[in-house]
This record gives C-alpha cells, sequence and structure tokens, in this order.
C-alpha cells in the first residue's frame, strides 16, 4: 500500500488530539477546581485547570463524616455486596447453560436472551418492588439489576469455548458439575470474571435511579443521589452548612466529584486492556 | 436465539433414526440437576423481575388504588388510554422524546462509524491503543458526573458563558435553554459513548477480508476507492443491525440523563416519554394512567423492533435474531 500523504496525516493527527483533550479537558478541570480556594475559582471563571496553590480543605470538608462521608460508605457497601451477588448468579447461569446437551437450556437461555428486547418500564417495576415489600431497603438497590443478559452471554460464550477434552478427562476422573466448575472452569476464567466482575461494579457505583424511585429515607441515599442534590440541584449538606464554610462550594462540588470519579479510574486500566484486545468483541458478536 | 420457524421445514422424516430414545423428562432433569440448580437462581431473577412485573400492567385497565392493590382496585376499562390520548402533556413528551431521537439519529449515530474508521487507519499501534483507552474511558461514567461537568462548563456560571462574555457576546446558559435542548442531550451522548460505540465497528473492520484490499489495490483502487468498495459494504451488515436496535428504542432515549435535566430546562422540552411515565405515576399518583402509557410505549417498541427487522430481510440482509443466532 502507498504511503499516507503528509496534509493527511497531520490532519489525521488532529483530529485524534482534539478528541483526545476534549475527553480529558473535563476531568483536569473537575480536579483542578476541587483544589483550588476561592479565589482562584473566581478568577478562572469557575474552572481551574492548574491551581497554582494546592488546598486539600474541599476534601477535609466532606471527609468529616457528614451526609458524602455516609453516602460513600453506602455506595461502597452496595457496591460490594451487589457485585459479589451478581457474579456469583452470573456464573451459575453461565455454567449451567454452557453444555447443550443440559435438559430446558436452550428454553432458559431464550427467557434471558428475550429480556434483551423489552423493558417492563417503570410503573410495573416500582410495582413489584412495592409487592415484594422491598422498598427503603437496600435489596432494592441490587435484586432489579441481579443479572445482565449482556454479561451472561459474555461469560457462557467463554465457558463453552474451554478445551471441551479438558471437561471430558476430569469427568471421566469422576469429578461432578460443581468440582469442575469450582476447580477447572473459574480457575481458567480469572480474566474475563475480572472483567464481568467490573462491569457490575461500575454499573453499581453508577446507579442513581434505583435509589431516586425506590429509597424514601434519604439517609438511605448513595453517592449520585448526594451529587444530585448538591451539585445539580444546589441543595445545601447538612453537615457543612452547619460548620463554618471551609472551602467555596464550588470546590467542595468538585470534590465530591472527583470522590464518584477516583474509584472508576482506578479500575478503569484493568478494564480497558481487555477491550483494546479486543477480548469482549467476539462474545459480542456470538 | 432463533424465533421465527426456518423457511424450509423438512416434510420427510430425517433418514437417519435416532440411534436411542431420549430418556423420559424426570430421568433428564435428575441427570443434569446440578446444572440446572446452578442456573436456578438467574432464571428466577429474569422470571420474577423481567417477566412477572409485565402482569403489573392489569394496573392499565384500572383505577389503581395503592392501598386496595391489583385486586381490589375497580376496572375501568379503556378509561385510563382515553384520558392519556386527550392529554396533551402526553403528546408534547412524545413530540419531545421524537425530536431528541431524531438529533441523536443525525448527530450521534454516524460518530463512531467515523472514528473507527480513522482509528482503524491509524498505522501506529500505540497511538492507536492510547487514543482507544482514553475514548472508551467516559462510558464508564454515571450520567450524574456527566450532567455535573457539564453544568460547571455550560452552566450559567461556567466556561462556555464567560468565553461569550469575554468577546463581547450575550452570555448563555445552554443548560437552561429549552431550544437547544435535544443538541445539549447529544453532546452529552457524544461524550459519553463516540468512543465506546467504535468497538463494534472496529470489531467489523477486523473482520473484513485483507485480501479484498489487496485484490483493489492491484486493480488501481485508490485509498477512498477501497474505502468506497470494501470498507464500507464490510460494515453494512452492522450498520443495518444497529440501526434497527435504534428503530426499536426510538421513545426511549436516556432516561437517567433527561430526568436529571428536565427541571433545569423545562417540562416543556424537557419532559420525555419516560420522565412523563414517571412524574405521572409514581409522582402524581396516577398508576393505571401512567401504566397505560408504559402499554403504549411498549407495544409500539415491539411492533416498531419487529417491522424494522422484516424491512431489513427485505433488503436481504440478517435480521437481530438470525443474527444474535449465529
Amino acid at each position: 500500500m502507498e504511503k499516507p500523504s503528509t496534509p493527511g496525516l497531520v490532519a489525521k493527527g488532529a483530529v485524534l488530539l482534539g478528541v483526545t483533550l476534549l475527553v480529558i479537558y473535563p476531568f483536569v478541570g473537575v480536579l483542578g477546581t476541587s483544589l483550588s480556594d476561592e479565589v482562584q475559582i473566581a478568577r478562572s471563571g469557575g474552572f481551574v485547570l492548574l491551581p497554582t496553590d494546592p488546598t486539600f480543605d474541599a476534601y477535609r470538608a466532606i471527609f468529616d463524616g457528614g451526609t458524602v462521608t455516609r453516602a460513600l460508605l453506602i455506595s461502597v457497601l452496595v457496591t460490594a455486596a451487589g457485585t459479589l451477588a451478581s457474579v456469583c448468579a452470573t456464573i451459575g447461569m453461565a455454567y449451567g447453560l454452557s453444555r447443550r446437551e443440559v435438559t430446558g437450556s436452550r428454553i432458559i437461555l431464550m427467557v434471558a436472551l428475550f429480556t434483551m428486547l423489552f423493558n417492563p418500564g417503570i410503573i410495573a417495576n416500582f410495582l413489584l418492588v412495592k409487592e415484594l415489600g422491598l422498598l427503603n431497603t437496600f435489596g432494592a438497590l441490587v435484586l432489579p439489576s441481579l443479572v445482565s443478559a449482556f454479561n451472561l452471554v459474555v461469560l457462557r460464550s467463554f465457558f463453552m469455548g474451554l478445551p471441551g477434552e479438558l471437561l471430558e478427562s476430569a469427568r471421566m476422573d469422576g469429578a461432578g458439575d460443581l468440582r469442575i466448575l469450582v476447580r477447572i472452569v473459574l480457575p481458567l476464567s480469572k480474566a474475563v470474571l475480572a472483567v464481568v466482575s467490573l462491569f457490575y461494579a461500575v454499573a453499581y457505583w453508577n446507579a442513581f435511579f434505583n435509589a431516586l424511585l425506590y429509597l424514601d429515607d434519604t439517609e438511605k441515599w448513595p453517592l449520585p443521589l448526594i451529587l444530585r442534590s448538591f451539585v445539580l440541584q444546589g441543595r445545601t449538606l447538612e453537615s457543612i452548612a452547619s460548620s463554618e464554610a471551609p472551602a467555596p462550594v464550588q470546590a467542595i462540588q468538585m470534590a465530591v466529584l472527583v470522590v464518584a470519579i477516583v474509584p472508576i479510574l482506578l479500575v478503569y486500566p484493568f478494564l480497558q486492556r481487555y477491550f483494546t484486545k479486543g477480548v469482549l468483541t467476539g462474545a459480542i458478536k456470538g | 436465539m432463533t424465533i421465527s420457524p426456518p423457511r424450509t421445514a423438512p416434510v420427510v422424516a430425517p433418514a437417519v433414526p435416532e440411534k436411542k430414545a431420549r430418556p423420559p423428562l424426570h430421568r433428564r432433569i435428575w441427570r443434569d440437576r446440578v446444572m440446572l440448580m446452578l442456573a436456578l437462581p438467574g432464571l428466577l431473577y429474569f422470571l420474577v423481575f423481567h417477566y412477572a412485573p409485565l402482569f403489573g400492567y392489569v394496573v392499565a385497565f384500572q383505577d389503581y388504588q395503592p392501598y386496595l392493590g391489583y385486586l381490589n382496585s375497580p376496572w375501568v376499562g379503556l378509561q385510563n388510554f382515553a384520558t392519556v390520548f386527550s392529554d396533551s402533556r402526553f403528546w408534547d413528551s412524545i413530540v419531545n422524546t421524537l425530536q431528541i431521537t431524531v438529533t441523536q439519529l443525525v448527530l450521534f449515530f454516524p460518530a463512531p462509524i467515523a472514528l473507527a474508521l480513522l482509528l482503524h487507519s491509524v498505522m501506529s499501534e500505540k497511538i492507536r491503543r492510547f487514543v482507544q483507552s482514553v475514548v472508551y474511558l467516559p462510558h464508564f461514567i454515571g450520567w450524574v458526573i456527566i450532567v455535573s461537568i457539564f453544568q460547571q462548563i455550560l452552566g450559567g456560571a461556567g466556561v462556555l458563558p464567560d468565553l461569550l462574555a469575554g468577546v463581547g457576546l450575550p452570555r448563555w446558559d445552554m443548560m437552561t435553554d429549552p431550544d437547544t435542548f435535544p443538541l445539549l442531550v447529544t453532546l452529552q451522548l457524544l461524550w459519553k459513548d463516540a468512543g465506546w460505540g467504535t468497538i463494534i465497528f472496529l470489531a467489523a473492520l477486523l473482520s473484513i477480508n485483507q485480501e479484498l484490499y489487496e485484490a483493489a489495490a492491484m486493480d488501481g483502487a485508490g485509498r477512498w476507492r477501497r474505502l468506497w468498495h470494501v470498507t464500507l459494504p464490510g460494515i453494512t451488515p452492522i450498520v443495518i443491525l444497529l440501526l434497527i436496535l435504534n428503530l426499536g428504542s426510538i421513545l426511549s432515549v436516556g432516561f437517567e440523563q433527561i430526568l436529571l435535566q428536565r427541571d433545569a430546562v423545562g417540562a416543556e422540552a424537557g419532559e420525555v416519554l419516560d420522565t412523563f411515565i414517571y412524574h405521572y405515576g409514581v409522582r402524581d399518583g396516577q398508576w393505571g394512567a401512567a401504566a397505560a402509557v408504559g402499554l403504549f410505549k411498549a407495544v409500539v417498541g415491539a411492533a416498531l423492533v419487529l417491522g424494522a427487522n422484516k424491512v431489513a430481510h427485505l433488503l436481504g440482509h440478517e435480521g437481530v435474531y438470525r443474527g444474535a443466532a449465529k
């Protein structure tokens, strides 16, 4: 193939650079603003890219044991418990359906996949959760989204792709289905299990609508709902309003944003390794 | 997953008889009990949280009162539908939904395709990987965070109004401007998912047979002709598939995203079908009427998916079901 022309290369590079900067710019601004004082925020129009004199006052204000600290704790616990429950249920279902000869596996798979095409809707879901007595419980944040059909497909395709001879020889040695799962299948699936777990964790961490719909008690609200009322709706946080404002509101708002973003940034490098290698795309297609 | 029966159903019995009769059902269930038990929690989840709620739609035909429940609430026939169809807020929310969908179809849908083509053409593996890592990231950021960030940049005291004021233009607060709301939500969607959307197209691009490119180059096809005659036909099936899926969901536009901003721009421009159902039902307690809207939306959505699928078959492409069956 011929070499691309120089103007073409420059144009391509400029577009890619522009796209990359557009993605990174808001993150830098949020972090910078959270570390700034009143004067600096006023000087740079509310969005500081590079704080000259960084201060952690805003972070001290939100980690003083008030609303944000509690919401953060709730978010961490719900994410941990939800991810564990979701991953276990998904492993069981994916493995149970991973052999075609299992009675009824086709029908069960159809039941699960068909849900990708329709959504019961808000009213029906709300009435169900209410009938089950889950309103105002943390179960309402986990159970309605326990298994994702997408993750199920990803995991099942991976299990089906494991070398059949290996499983067959284990069976010859007298290992039962459960033993094969624990001793052979799971150890071979660490990478894909990590991806699926992280998918679930990110979803639980970001979820806000289930909490809004099912939790009246604001004491039980997870971090995204606090973000919504404090940053978007401009409400004040009791704990911070009561003390003398230790940092500018804008810096505190951005600090809460940083706290919500950092866990995702921490797990992201593990996730993206698999995307760029295209590990998931095979499963998506199949 | 095949929904429709195969076109050419075998008329004669299979020539080779089965070697042995299958054991009876209860034997087979007993034989597979461990596997079935493992799948059971997941199955129960889907039945309880995806199928059982469908029965909740009976309230669309009731004057549902929470303290009376499904069983004792009075039946009102199609009264709820009549109420809803004569409510201008319902029609406004449909118009708003369609405006946003069309804006997204025109401005968002092509973006991941263009970005994927661009990324695919980058020779340096390192640069490509780096850009991919960056542009996939916003997909994992929740809507609350994204809307907060946009508020900081485009909102009243944000960066853009300051810039505008700096060059002598009026301060324009896009976050509260009803006229540009479809554009605003599309911009947010572009920031969040334009990068993530490239994954599926990049996979399609990788699966194009390299020999086709070599053959085309031998025949003297230049860069652009190869793009037109090899690359684009290579990704057409997946584009059609995604268009079909989009068509089936034209009545659902980013519910969480819009719910977060509806109050800032006002219900007149910011109310879409899903937020209307939420406010009407959960907030105002009009359960029956809101369920009627939900049922309307579900039925129209299903009809759209099936219809679009049919059109794709007629055009000679694999539809959703046969595509997924492979």
